[in-house]
């Protein structure tokens, strides 16, 4: 079995002529981060790492990362981290962002957490990433050091303000003292740095903060290879600094995972993939699957992890060159299958090239193609896809299929920073979307089909309950985004409390089932006028009329509060050009612009909300 | 093998680590020569030599390496060549 994690080898080989690639992109005059993209989509080492991370560097300092996501970031840690940047401006560049990273020199971490004028406090980064070594963190010595390291954990979150800030989990050192005593008296170092993951763990969940979890990417590294005592005598490298670029990848897909960058759908191949054999060829008995043999096994194993993806809200959909009553048998009439019909929103058995098909499942689910992972035994299919949309992720995967499960596993492409009921139901929306979809199709006027879906909407103001989907909303949506004004949970909270500001949470059901909230509001009083800070939905409920629901429900609760009009703000953000017309179509008149925004007004004496096919619920 | 197969064998990975494409490397090349040669760079190329040749290095032949020379017969040792 040749299979070393810290090799990234879910990922194809870089090219060779790396640097004359780098080069060539450093030369470009405009935006380049699909270039650099892609080059980061390689298992670069920690030199290949240095170079690629040299170009994104000067690509951020010159502004010319679009597509990719800006997201500032300051590393704090008592041991040194330098050779970790470049692997982790690559790993963000690979989960889809344009890191700009600071780090502050060596044995800096207190006067950046407790002086009021440090950058990381005056001048807060996106995020702040609080690295852990049990030796930096002061968790070997003598007294209670278990309690210091969490009293400096809450000083640091006291602290820091306006940023998010990633917590981490410290690996545990590999020499034992006693042995088996080692976790059982409480003074070891291994005991204390157990107990104090532990409190960690509490700690991020109670406060909504990221888990970088060192301890087990360690774990799966081996804690002897992990640490490394040359490096940490020499240089105070806190792992193996060949280990880096594994770590910067993990980095960056926790960031990706923030910024809204994760991906959604998980597409299959059929045949060699979800089950051993062509089905075409072979037929119904001829497939391997489940027990008797190994690769059967394999196989079953590859659509279990499938199917636990679906239950967390990663989408199912299937790729494959197949005759479609083909592909579809398995799924309805072998008994070892776990993949059924109803767990694919979108099948597309057909003899097309692989990419068109692709494309073709992200339309019909309404996502980007940058939102698809696609599985695929065939080395040239996936080669052919990674040419043709570089944007789709294509896990390389083992030649033994036993291994599938890890190298699909292992990408971090479905990282996640928080999960709620929402996320659970997602799988399930997506079906049910990509179902109403092919109703519309069937319904040719769009009056009744919007009235077949017998809609009911929910508007509620901002409440505990909805704060943490309202805050990943509001840190995730791009495209129907007028403002993509971020903010954190906290912010959110206080503006519970703000009578000057009124917020909807909006939710949507139908017959197909609960879509959840699928849409916020943040609006400001500005003397007699309501400015529209942030109106953001989801794009799963694109024309059904919801925008102008909401505006109706935006404009009833501004008069309520004796309010006599209504602006709203468009500010470009390079992904949000859906809605450039969003005010224009809802009756707004163009009231002039302010920097790179558009700005719109609406005069409530004279609005009047149209017929609509909802029924509307408050709370 | 000799030094300067070692050395010739070097090349590339020398001209990877520090992103020079004219870099030949020679047994008397020492990191007073090479712009991008730093503590960091330095580190990188332990990890590059490393995992080419699949040895590792002491703390001591870490720090204490003073040319090109010195580091091939190193190299040269773990490797029984």
């Amino acid at each position: 079995m040749s299979w070393d994690l810290a090799a990234l080898p879910w990922l194809p080989a870089p090219p060779s002529d790396l640097r004359a690639r780098c080069k060539a992109l450093d030369a470009e005059g405009g935006a380049r981060g699909s270039g650099l993209a892609a080059l980061a989509a390689t298992s670069l080492d920690l030199s290949g790492c240095a170079r690629l991370g040299k170009s994104l560097g000067k690509a951020v300092e010159a502004d010319a990362t679009a597509p990719l996501k800006a997201c500032s970031l300051t590393v704090l840690s008592n041991a040194t981290l330098d050779l970790l940047l470049d692997p982790i401006r690559v790993g963000a560049a690979r989960h889809g962002l344009a890191v700009s990273l600071r780090k502050p020199a060596f044995g800096q971490v207190e006067q950046e957490l407790l002086d009021p004028s440090s950058a990381t406090r005056s001048d807060p980064p996106d995020a702040v990433l609080l690295l852990l070594d049990h030796r930096g963190w002061g968790l070997q010595g003598a007294g209670d050091l278990i309690g210091a390291g969490f009293q400096r954990l809450e000083q640091a979150r006291a602290a820091l303000t306006g940023t998010t800030l990633i917590l981490s989990t410290v690996a545990p050192p590999p020499e034992p003292l006693f042995g088996g005593l080692d976790v059982t008296v409480s003074e070891t170092v291994r005991a204390r740095v157990r107990a104090f993951n532990e409190g960690l763990r509490d700690r991020a969940a109670r406060w909504g903060a990221p888990l970088l979890d060192l301890e087990h990417l360690a774990a799966r590294v081996g804690l002897d290879r992990w640490h490394d005592p040359a490096h940490w005598t020499l240089h105070k490298l806190p792992f193996a600094p060949a280990l880096s670029p594994l770590l910067g990848d993990h980095v960056g897909r926790l960031l990706g995972a923030l910024r809204g960058t994760s991906r959604k759908v998980l597409v299959l191949d059929l045949d060699n993939t979800c089950w051993g054999g062509v089905i075409g060829d072979d037929g119904l008995e001829g497939i391997e699957l489940g027990p008797g043999s190994g690769r059967g096994e394999a196989h079953v194993a590859l659509q279990r992890y499938a199917l636990e993806l679906r239950g967390r809200g990663v989408v199912l959909a299937v790729c494959s060159k197949n005759d479609d009553a083909n592909g579809r048998l398995p799924f309805r009439e072998h008994p070892e299958m776990l993949l059924r019909e109803e767990h694919i929103a979108v099948f597309q058995a057909n003899w097309r090239d692989k990419a068109s098909n692709l494309a073709a499942i992200a339309r019909a689910l309404n996502v980007g193609v940058d939102a698809l992972v696609f599985v695929d035994d065939n080395p040239a299919e996936r080669a052919i896809v990674r040419e043709h949309l570089p944007q789709v992720a294509v896990p390389e995967l083992p030649e033994d299929p036993a291994l599938y499960v890890r190298a699909v596993a292992s990408g971090g492409w479905f990282e996640a920073v928080s999960f709620n009921e929402n996320d659970r139901q997602r799988a399930a929306q997506y079906q049910a979307n990509a179902q109403r979809a092919e109703l519309a199709e069937q319904v040719a006027d769009m009056d009744a089909f919007h009235a077949s879906l017998q809609m009911v909407i929910r508007f509620a103001p901002f409440d505990a309950i909805g704060r943490p989907r309202i805050a990943q909303l509001i840190g995730r949506s791009n495209q129907f985004n007028l403002t993509t004004r971020r903010y954190s949970a906290e912010q959110v909270a206080a503006m519970e409390a703000d009578p000057d500001v009124v917020t909807l949470q909006v939710r949507l059901a139908d017959r197909f089932g609960d879509n959840g909230m699928i849409s916020v509001v943040i609006g400001r009083r500005d003397g007699d006028v309501l400015e529209i800070d942030t109106w953001l939905m989801s794009c799963r409920v694109l024309g059904r009329r919801v925008e102008e629901q909401v505006l109706a429900e935006i404009a009833e609760q501004a008069r309520a509060r004796g309010m006599t009009a209504l602006r709203g703000r468009w500010i470009p953000s390079g992904r949000n050009g859906l809605v450039e017309e969003h005010y224009a179509k809802l009756g707004f008149v163009p009231a002039g612009t302010d920097g790179d925004a558009t700005l719109w007004a609406l005069d409530l004496a004279t609005y009047d909300p149209p017929d609509l096919p909802f029924t509307v619920e408050r709370s | 093998m000799s030094v300067t197969a070692i050395c010739s064998e070097l090349t590339p990975l020398f001209q990877d680590v520090f992103d020079e494409d004219d870099l030949v490397v020679t047994p008397e090349l020492t990191a007073a020569d090479v712009d991008e040669w730093d503590s960091l760079s330095h580190i990188r190329l332990v990890v590059a030599i490393e995992g080419h040749y699949g040895i590792s290095f002491s703390s001591a032949e870490m720090a204490g390496l003073r040319n090109v020379g010195e580091l091939a017969a190193v190299i040269a040792r773990k490797t029984n060549r």
